[in-house]
């Protein structure tokens, strides 16, 4: 049985924060689950997906944040308990659906979880998606811990069918990949099946009906705000003329600090939870009770825009500040020692810190950064382009997913990204004011996510670039998620349907289409010239599994590869691929025989043919 | 702060730091002490550098900050290296000292630090320096993945966390496969008899 399943309310558990996040909402009786993959939420929907092998929870991977919610809005609005996963740019994606959707509400609890990344340890950018909050007039919760993100899950789920509407619950990374001892709860029966009651002039949203529904919305957000003036999640604690209002992870430093800093008994907090709508009340009569007050919340100064509002309505004119040249930045995650640091500057109590260790005569350590695995059929991929756009001048534009990487030395194809999918739509801008050869990547499940419409796009306006499809079988940057195009068989579970991209790019009517296994390098260059040479928009598509999800199926091709004594040294294997095989061992080149996945493909680049299989 | 105990781990993705991790969690929970620890997963599953923080005590911060750390592991010595802002003068550091160069330095965009160098640093610049041959000790014990629970045998004995070496042991029995227990079992024991 899942552990997640485990039905022992009382006895604790160790849970990584998405663990907890999943296992909240198994209490809750959540009964269908939908997501994109999307780090840091992505073990959220992995537990999800292998709970709903075994019981009747349903859960899928849909194609894009947009379909998610779209789906996720459906079963809601048949009553049944629902929630939705994704990263925090993944709700821009569904954003068009959630606008509209908290006009519309639903009947069953909705929860959107909202993953967002400061410091975007894995993400191209760090919005504050407390923000949608406001955009779209719906409630935001925000655990500040492990443990109080799986009971925040429960009340989320009875918060949205209390008001009738969606609600955002939104995590950063620290909250989702943190560790620690849970609690468990009792599990709810899950209710699978809901009816959907006919009601075209509420849920039609013509110009007519999304007038009064506006009106409804608005009156649901004055009874969030009720709701948010008495909530626990909206917390003040300890007594004293210096304030600090504080959200999320910083919750746990700033309590920290005030212990290390021993001003237990000056400082007040005010901790806020229930983060939309602001409890005005609340923060009103907290700021009566104060000298003076800090604002401690990652991001941007959503808390703080709000509290100086409501001071200024309540005529308090006490100094408030949060983002400040002096204080916090909008930048990045904040530290325990940066909040405690600043929060004895701000109130003025003496505190050392601890020195900052002298690293200066520490020599320069060479750079780690993530590279594509040995044998990634990408790395084939991506020299057989440059080997065949030899001479152009090129404009790559790359997508998101592993193959992101390709940009780094010393493959370095990778020139221009902004979004999921973009790479089928920024060529036709690209190609069209430049003389240079657009030549873009994209992996399958990003095509399937948001590339199919810049492909058309491509056709109908007749744009002249190559688009290379990296097909590898599944998504594999989050962790090996299926795809639409993904062969369900090898992971032995029926029901899934299963597209061809080939197919699809046929019935988009792509004008010249070829399809390369990136292992045959000469074979791959020729065809891939072929298709740089077309006028027009040309695909290819590169197949060929992801070397580790081979791995995990155990169907890799696991014989090493060796260097022989015919190697006189040009070293094009490692300059040229980078493969982290490699090694260099008394100015030699050598081959880590645990590491190479035997894809052969630098015994193909060799000048010497130096690099032959390594004998049994 | 002086009633909480502070370990970063560093390692190469792929060396086993979420394991070591998670076994320590499970020994904090069988001793009855309370613990909070945050990993960075993600990206840095395709051969990046893998940083878990684990904070044992009554804090309620997940992550170390620079300077910050009561003990530092390492599971590769440049990563150790590049973790010592981690550090203070009165840090213990443990270290495997058998490298694993990144690929940047095949392709000739760094150089990797003289061991001996590294370990003098290390030091100097902190109240001890564990260092030992993890990857040899690893695959004398029977498996050369092995290295994580070697480096947790030589932490434990170092006597920096609140866990007795028989209750991590127990953490080892709950958390890792049958067919690898008595690997390591042997692998922590050799890391603890190591560290003297």
């Amino acid at each position: 049985m899942h552990k997640l399943l485990t039905d022992k309310p009382g006895s604790q558990m160790v849970l990584l924060g998405n663990e907890a996040i999943a296992r909240g909402a198994i209490e809750a009786g959540v009964a269908v689950t939908t997501t994109y993959p999307g780090t840091p939420s992505s073990e959220i929907s992995l537990n999800f997906f292998q709970i709903s092998q075994e019981c009747d929870l349903y859960f899928e991977y849909s194609t894009n944040e947009k379909v998610a919610l779209e789906v996720a809005a459906a079963t809601a609005n048949c009553g049944v308990r629902t929630m939705c996963m994704m990263k925090h740019v993944g709700l821009n994606v569904a954003a068009d659906a959630l606008m509209t959707l908290a006009y519309v509400g639903v009947t069953g609890g909705l929860v959107i979880l909202t993953a967002d990344d400061p410091f975007m340890f894995s993400s191209q950018n760090e919005q504050d998606n407390r923000y949608y909050g406001k955009l779209s007039g719906l409630p935001i919760l925000e655990p500040s811990s492990v443990e109080e993100a799986k009971d925040m899950i429960g009340y989320a789920f009875d918060l949205s069918e209390k008001l009738q509407e969606p609600v955002l619950f939104r995590t950063t990374t620290r909250i989702n990949h943190s560790t620690a001892p849970v609690t468990l709860g009792a599990i709810k029966p899950r209710v699978t099946k809901g009816a959907f009651k006919r009601d075209p002039f509420s849920y039609v949203t013509v110009p007519a009906v999304s007038r009064k529904l506006h009106v409804k919305l608005l009156a649901n957000l004055d009874k969030a705000l009720a709701i948010s003036e008495t909530s626990e999640y909206n917390r003040i604690s300890g007594s004293g003329k210096w304030g600090i209002i504080c959200n999320g992870v910083s919750d746990a430093y700033v309590q920290d600090a005030i212990d290390d800093l021993k001003i237990g008994d000056r400082t007040r907090i005010l901790r806020i939870g229930f983060s939309h709508p602001m409890p005005t009340q609340k923060i009103s009569s907290f700021l009566k009770d104060c000298e003076k007050v800090l604002i401690v919340e990652e991001g941007e100064p959503f808390m703080e825009e709000s509290v100086r509002s409501i001071a200024q309505e309540s005529g308090i004119m006490i100094p408030i500040r949060g983002k400040d040249k002096t204080l916090f930045s909008r930048l990045y995650e904040y530290s325990p020692r940066q909040v405690r640091q600043v929060i004895a500057n701000y109130f003025g109590v003496p505190y050392t810190p601890e020195p900052v260790m002298d690293v200066s005569d520490v020599p320069e350590i060479p750079q780690r950064p993530p590279n594509l695995c040995a044998g990634c059929s990408h790395r084939a991929t991506f020299y057989e382009v440059k080997k065949a756009a030899e001479g152009l001048d090129t404009i790559y534009p790359t997508d998101i997913g592993c193959y992101t990487l390709g940009f780094l030395p010393p493959l370095g194809m990778g020139d221009f990204l902004i979004c999921m999918g973009g790479s089928t739509s920024t060529p036709c801008g690209f190609s069209r004011v430049s003389d240079q050869k657009v030549v873009s990547f994209i992996g399958d499940s990003t095509f399937f996510h948001s590339g199919i419409t810049g492909l058309i796009n491509a056709v109908f306006n007749q744009h002249n670039f190559t688009l290379i499809i990296l097909d590898n079988g599944i998504t594999a940057m989050t962790g090996h998620q299926p795809n639409p195009g993904v062969d369900m068989s090898l992971m032995k579970l029926d029901g899934y349907g299963r597209l061809s991209i080939e197919e699809i790019v046929k019935a988009i009517g792509v004008p010249h289409i070829a399809v390369v296994h990136p292992y045959k390098v000469g074979k791959s260059i020729e065809t891939i010239r072929d298709a740089l040479n077309f006028k027009g928009v040309s695909v290819v598509i590169a197949k060929e599994i992801c070397t580790l999800y081979a791995k995990s199926l155990k169907k890799a091709k696991s014989r090493p590869f060796t260097i022989n004594d015919k190697c006189k040294n040009h070293r094009n294997c490692v300059n040229l691929l980078g493969c982290p095989a490699f090694f260099i061992e008394n100015e030699r080149v050598k081959i880590d025989p645990v590491m190479c996945a035997g894809c052969a493909v630098c015994a193909q680049i060799c000048p010497e043919n130096a690099i032959v299989p390594l004998k049994a | 702060m002086s009633d909480t105990t502070r370990l970063i781990i560093v390692a190469v993705g792929g060396q086993g730091n979420l394991l070591a991790s998670s076994v320590l969690g499970e020994a904090a929970l069988l001793s009855g002490i309370p613990f909070r620890m945050s990993e960075i997963h993600g990206m840095a599953q395709r051969g990046g550098v893998v940083e878990s923080s684990l904070v044992f005590g009554k804090a309620g911060s997940t992550i170390i900050s620079d300077g910050e750390a009561d003990v530092l592991v390492g599971f590769e010595p440049s990563e150790t290296l590049r973790a010592l802002n981690k550090c203070n003068s009165k840090t213990i550091v443990v270290t495997n000292i058998s490298p694993l160069p990144p690929f940047t330095v095949a392709i000739g965009k760094g150089v990797y630090p003289d061991l001996n160098q590294l370990q003098s640093l290390i030091r100097a610049k902190t109240a001890k320096l564990i260092a030992l041959d993890a990857a040899a000790m690893a695959k004398e014990a029977g498996n050369v993945m092995a290295v994580n629970i070697v480096l947790l045998g030589a932490l434990t004995r170092t006597g920096v966390l609140p866990l007795t070496a028989e209750t991590v042991k127990a953490a080892i029995r709950s958390k890792t496969k049958p067919a690898f227990l008595d690997v390591n079992l042997k692998a922590f024991d050799m890391g603890f008899r190591q560290n003297s």
